[in-house]
């Protein structure tokens, strides 16, 4: 049996995720072909906003790898934070810019989304003003880790913030049900059926994939930078210097 | 199929401004940033190298603590 608490110290995880990042690259390429192919040539006009709608398909993956991607920060902070493992506060940061550029594509598309069919950029309802909110949050993370000269005070005070953040990912998510939204509600439920063309939900569904693949590659890459970083002083990285690869 | 030719494609029912600013930035952000990883990288492993090199890392008295090396990041 494979024991998987290996993974969790810096020097057997600095190959595997060398060795993983190319495979997400080539399945966010794969997936956002897919993704585009069916968002442009294979599901139809909307009939009610024209061609205007296709924005969703960046848009919705944007959003949602924006929330998912806190919350993944959030928990790898929380879990440097009880465990004092030094490789999860290192993925915490890691995950930092990424989601902060998914949230600003998000905001930006929505801006795009919003003018033609809200006749306004924007506007601050409920669901725009929280997901302003968590851009706010992941730039106070990044700057308050930058902040302290630390590194082990860096990650507990961001681990507090990123924690104490992570209560805004269900208001996003819940906004345009508990408030009367301008913005539309949600595409996809996990309680109801689709209220989208099929075409449409698969369209969404591969960009999402694909938006994720390329996360996942992202982090990994910026993680391994972090890690020799962070771990300069030790026998692994001295190793690794001599053959870089 | 959904349109009639490139100039149909491009115009998106005149929304082309719309969505093809969304996807153009979208591209642009994703650029940047695998930009910005490499050149992370590449930077880190030439001040890492360059420590090595002036033997505040990596030596055999190296490991831990004891020497200190520039700014702590």
């Amino acid at each position: 049996m494979t024991n998987w608490f290996r993974f969790s110290s810096p020097q057997t995880f600095f190959p595997l995720a060398g060795a993983m990042a190319p495979w997400f690259f080539a399945a966010a390429i794969a997936f956002g072909a897919a993704g585009l192919y069916i968002g442009f040539f294979v599901a139809p006009t909307d009939a009610q906003q024209g061609e205007a709608y296709r924005i969703i398909f960046i848009h919705v993956a944007a959003a949602w790898m924006s929330m998912f991607l806190y919350l993944a920060m959030a928990f790898w902070a929380g879990v440097g934070l009880v465990f004092n493992t030094r490789l999860s506060a290192m993925m915490a940061q890691a995950l930092a810019p990424t989601g902060a550029l998914m949230t600003f594509i998000a905001l930006w598309t929505g801006a795009l989304w919003g003018k033609p069919t809200w006749g306004t950029w924007w506007v601050w309802d409920a669901r725009l003003t929280s997901e302003l909110i968590l851009l706010f949050l992941y730039l106070g993370f990044m700057a308050l880790q930058a902040a302290i000269d630390e590194p082990r005070r860096a990650d507990k005070a961001g681990a507090v913030l990123a924690l104490v953040g992570a209560v805004n990912v269900p208001i996003i998510y819940f906004s345009v049900k508990w408030w009367n939204t301008l913005h539309q509600g949600a595409s996809v439920s996990l309680m109801a059926a689709p209220t989208m063309a099929k075409t449409m939900l698969w369209g969404m569904l591969m960009m999402a994939l694909s938006f994720w693949m390329y996360a996942l590659g992202a982090v990994l890459v910026r993680v391994r930078s972090i890690m020799l970083e962070r771990e300069r002083h030790t026998d692994w990285v001295a190793a690794y210097l001599e053959q870089p690869r | 199929m959904n349109w009639n030719g490139w100039s149909g494609f491009w115009s998106m029912g005149g929304y082309g401004l719309y969505v093809w600013g969304s996807y153009a930035v979208t591209a642009l952000v994703f650029a940047a940033e695998i930009a910005a990883l490499r050149a992370r990288r590449r930077a880190t492993l030439q001040r890492l190298l360059r420590l090595k090199r002036s033997g505040v890392i990596g030596g055999t008295n190296g490991g831990n603590g004891g020497t200190r090396d520039e700014a702590q990041t």
